[in-house]
């Protein structure tokens, strides 16, 4: 039969993938704890240098908020939100929260936000951009220009890239990128906007908490 | 195999046949990440690992593989063998992993592993293949450790060096000065 080699071809890629698929769960399963503690580790460490400029009195990562998805907030996953406090008043949020379309994968971002409404400023705490181009997002100028900007500065049409007309410096050969960030942080401040009381006033859910 | 022959392989790997200076193979990786020592090193150890792994695969299943499909098998076992050398890094080496970002999934890539592949490892047993992904693999890492060194120590007095044309120039050294000690 003129098909039989081309059958056992089939079942031979069909066996291998099927072996190379069972190795990397395994790595997963192996892994997935270390992992996920890592990026705690990592995302607690980034708390504190976006709030530069904030004056607060408890501890940056003890009140931690957990919005389960869905939700109005950029990204599928569940949302965190991190309050500090001055004394018994906010002082201010900070929103973890997933920018979908980028060039390449999902990037995860850290955006801190005032009891006014105002941007303290801008991590990124994980992204697969291209490197060279995309990758900007993480040099220190380019985060700084959304430091001090809120819904009303610029003004909602100037919440774009430059290409597109609005205020905010694109990246040379790579536009989808910061497309992406800037529409993330904006969705993230009309959130704030439009969920202030509720922000604050939520109390924590102690299961969400430990986890 | 005999200590000579194993000697020779290394020498192989290491200098007359190094993949990064000789065979000029997985360049993209070698000029983007060799700004440290350090990254220079971590790039080096997962692209050995996934080397001398990929190699003994591959070396073990070309009894079974038929010549058309063997592209495929080498995408897949290289794929799955740098998924979990990046959830390793991830898990054991966070640092260096955001430091090395996505240079760690792009192993994939580099053309110094499926040629192995298909150079060595589809022809060889498992040992020798093996042997020769240590070999190549250490070729490789060494030089990225040597340009990571190199352009990091001249970074202190020379900016440009960390940048990509330092990179650039520091391979364009490295494979002067072999050629010129091979010709003396």
């Amino acid at each position: 039969m003129a098909d039989a080699p081309v059958i056992r071809g089939g079942v031979t890629l069909a066996a291998i993938a099927a072996v190379c698929t069972a190795l990397v769960a395994i790595t997963f399963e192996l892994t997935d704890d270390r992992i996920e503690a890592n990026a705690q580790a990592w995302l607690e460490q980034s708390l504190l240098p976006v709030l530069a400029g904030i004056s607060f009195d408890n501890g940056v990562g003890q009140d931690r908020l957990v919005i389960p998805a869905p939700h109005e907030l950029p990204g599928n996953d569940d949302a965190v939100i991190y309050r500090v406090y001055s004394g018994e008043a906010p002082a201010a949020a900070l929103f973890v929260i997933t920018a979908r379309d980028g060039y390449s994968g999902a990037i995860r971002l850290l955006v801190g936000i005032d009891a006014g409404g105002a941007v303290t400023g801008l991590s990124v705490l994980e992204h697969r951009e291209t490197p060279g181009l995309g990758d900007g997002i993480e040099l220190p100028d380019w985060k700084q220009q959304f430091v001090g900007r809120s819904l009303g500065n610029p003004v909602s049409s100037g919440w774009k890239i430059r290409g597109d007309g609005g205020e905010f410096d694109q990246l040379t050969g790579a536009s989808v990128t910061p497309r992406a960030v800037v529409k993330a942080v904006r969705e993230t401040l009309e959130y704030y906007a439009a969920n202030r009381g509720t922000v604050f006033a939520t109390a924590i859910d102690p299961e969400k908490v430990t986890k | 195999m005999t200590t000579q022959t194993l000697l020779d392989r290394f020498r192989k790997g290491l200098w007359y046949e190094n993949p990064g200076l000789v065979q000029l193979l997985g360049l993209c990786p070698l000029l983007a990440v060799t700004s440290t020592f350090v990254n220079g090193l971590g790039l080096g150890i997962a692209t050995l690992s996934v080397l001398v792994v990929s190699n003994g695969l591959v070396s073990s299943t070309r009894r079974w593989i038929r010549r058309e499909i063997r592209i495929p098998i080498y995408v897949l076992i290289i794929a799955s063998l740098v998924t979990c050398t990046e959830l390793i890094f991830k898990a054991w080496f966070p640092d260096l992993d955001r430091s090395l970002g996505i240079f760690i999934p792009l192993i994939v890539t580099n053309c110094a592993i499926v040629a192995r592949a298909e150079i060595f490892a589809s022809r060889n047993p498992v040992g020798p293949s093996m042997i020769d992904g240590l070999v190549m693999g250490s070729g490789f890492a060494l030089l990225l450790m040597a340009i990571g060194a190199f352009r990091e120590l001249l970074a202190m007095g020379w900016l440009l060096a960390v940048l990509p044309p330092g990179a650039f120039f520091s391979l364009a050294l490295a494979i002067a000065a072999k050629n010129w000690i091979d010709q003396r």
